[in-house]
């Protein structure tokens, strides 16, 4: 079943279309990524799938309702973790709670739940800035995923991370997105980690972006280690990569 | 060991350096250099605020009274003004230049029309104070204010958020340390404003204490009462800073770590 459709989404930004005719698809439980340089527009689309900004023309619909230009549905995560400096770790996390109405009691005592299942025991009561950029990114998902357990938006989660942890962070995602059964659509523009992560990839390309192909990954889950430096890895890479050139 | 050498030189030589000044201010009175009754020495001067200890208590609740009252005031106007124009670019645009000419208007030139106009009690005193304390505050708030995360402010708004939960989510806690640091300003605005207008007329209060002793040209008790109240500025400086420190925790164990 289809999460997340968007229809023939067009944006355009002082005359000129930015993103074109873009239609994409999330179902359920599924990690989906975007692939694409800089300045494509991805962003552009997340800000409309999220609802932030209304498209010139399309529809995007979650769980077949209307959602577009209406923000509160679908939730996202930045490269840029987010956490507020002045709130703990825990009243960073539960903060969508709260901004639905939750008592801040209740709400805590909810996030507190899932503080080991994302390996982040233990940070509670701590500040953001005691915390390392992996766990932060940790947090910063754990939040997103209490403001929506349907679908998440992620924009280069882990960019911003040195490459060892970025590696374990890949291992940790999958892991937890197992468990949690969420539906991903990732941003990213780093193409290993697009094959590594996901159930299907879209390459976007061209200005304005257009949607170029749609890759299906069809390496079982989960993913060992050695998937990587696989033959199967590579061909996917050398496939992508020439649609990028 | 070595690591805290610096901040005990840190510590050591400003208080060195205000200690040499006092020597040589004692030695140019002792040996006669400046006449006494010009230039009391050091010693005159702790003389006599021991001599009139009480009655400049006395002076001093009524200072710190109104200080207290039109720093209130001041801090909640300051507050509404911020929160006002943040909230209203069209405010923004038409009352911010009006507020920056207010602080132009030097406050020895305004008091004597308050006094004028509103008699010798306290209401010309706090107005005053207000006038000159809700400055700071609100520039600080308000520069605090739009100093907001843009990206975080959308992440709530992309949550649900309604226009309240942003300003207490987001906006109030990240104008904190501005605020503070205008606070901070208008904590001994407040001191030197009061003092200002009991100058112009009044019946108790450090200002009211200070025209009396000049008049008598008790140089002794006039340089106590300065120093009485540069030392209330302080304490009021230092009391903010330990306020700052209780209300925002996160940023206390940034710097230790």
């Amino acid at each position: 079943m289809d999460r997340l459709t968007t229809k023939n989404i067009t944006v355009s930004y002082e005359g000129t279309n930015i993103i074109e005719d873009i239609s994409i698809e999330l179902k359920k439980g599924e990690i989906v990524c975007l692939i694409g340089v800089s300045g494509v527009g991805k962003s552009t689309l997340f800000n409309v799938i999220s609802g932030l900004l209304n498209p010139d023309s399309g529809t995007v619909q979650l769980d077949g309702s209307d959602i577009a230009g209406k923000a509160g549905n679908v939730s996202y995560m930045l490269q840029k973790d987010l956490l507020l400096p002045y709130k703990t770790i825990l009243d960073n996390v539960s903060l969508p709670l709260v901004i639905r109405g939750e008592k801040k009691s209740k709400a805590r005592e909810i996030t507190a739940r899932y503080f080991e299942e994302f390996g982040l025991e233990g940070t509670q009561n701590k500040y953001p800035k005691q915390l390392s950029g992996g766990m932060r990114q940790r947090a910063a998902l754990l939040r997103t995923y209490l403001f929506s357990d349907q679908v998440a938006l992620l924009d280069e989660p882990f960019s911003a991370l040195d490459s060892i942890t970025k590696s374990n962070m890949h291992k940790w995602f999958l892991d937890v997105m197992e468990q949690i059964r969420l539906s991903a659509l990732l941003i990213t523009h780093d193409i290993d980690e697009a094959i590594l992560l996901s159930d299907r990839i879209y390459v976007m390309a061209g200005k304005p972006g257009r949607i170029r192909e749609e890759i299906i990954i069809r390496e079982p889950k989960p993913r060992a280690r050695e998937f990587v430096v696989s033959d199967s890895f590579m061909e996917y890479k050398k496939y992508i990569l020439s649609i990028l050139e | 060991m070595i690591k805290k050498l610096p901040s005990i030189i840190n510590k050591v030589s400003p208080v060195s350096a205000i200690l040499f000044v006092l020597i040589i201010w004692q030695l140019s009175s002792a040996t006669g250099a400046v006449p006494k009754f010009m230039l009391p020495s050091p010693l005159d001067v702790v003389r006599a605020f021991i001599d009139d200890f009480a009655l400049l208590m006395h002076h001093a609740g009524t200072t710190l009274m109104e200080a207290f009252l039109g720093l209130s005031i001041g801090t909640v106007f300051g507050f509404l003004i911020a929160v006002i124009m943040d909230r209203f670019p069209v405010a923004y645009k038409s009352f911010y230049p009006v507020i920056v000419l207010t602080q132009t208007v030097p406050t020895v030139a305004i008091a004597p029309l308050l006094v004028l106009w509103m008699g010798y009690g306290i209401l010309p005193k706090i107005t005053l104070i207000v006038v000159i304390t809700f400055f700071p505050i609100a520039i600080g708030l308000l520069e605090g204010f739009r100093s907001a995360d843009q990206d975080a402010l959308n992440l709530l708004k992309a949550m649900g958020a309604s226009r309240m939960q942003c300003f207490l989510h987001i906006k109030f806690p990240s104008s904190l340390n501005q605020f503070f640091a205008g606070l901070r300003i208008s904590v001994s605005y407040s001191v030197v404003g009061a003092v200002v207008s009991e100058w112009l007329g009044g019946f108790s209060g450090l200002g009211v204490y200070m025209t009396r002793v000049r008049k008598s040209y008790s140089f002794d008790k006039m340089f106590a009462v300065i120093f009485f109240i540069s030392i209330i500025s302080l304490l009021l400086i230092f009391g903010v800073a330990l306020l700052k420190n209780a209300v925002m925790p996160w940023d206390r164990r940034k710097k230790t770590n």
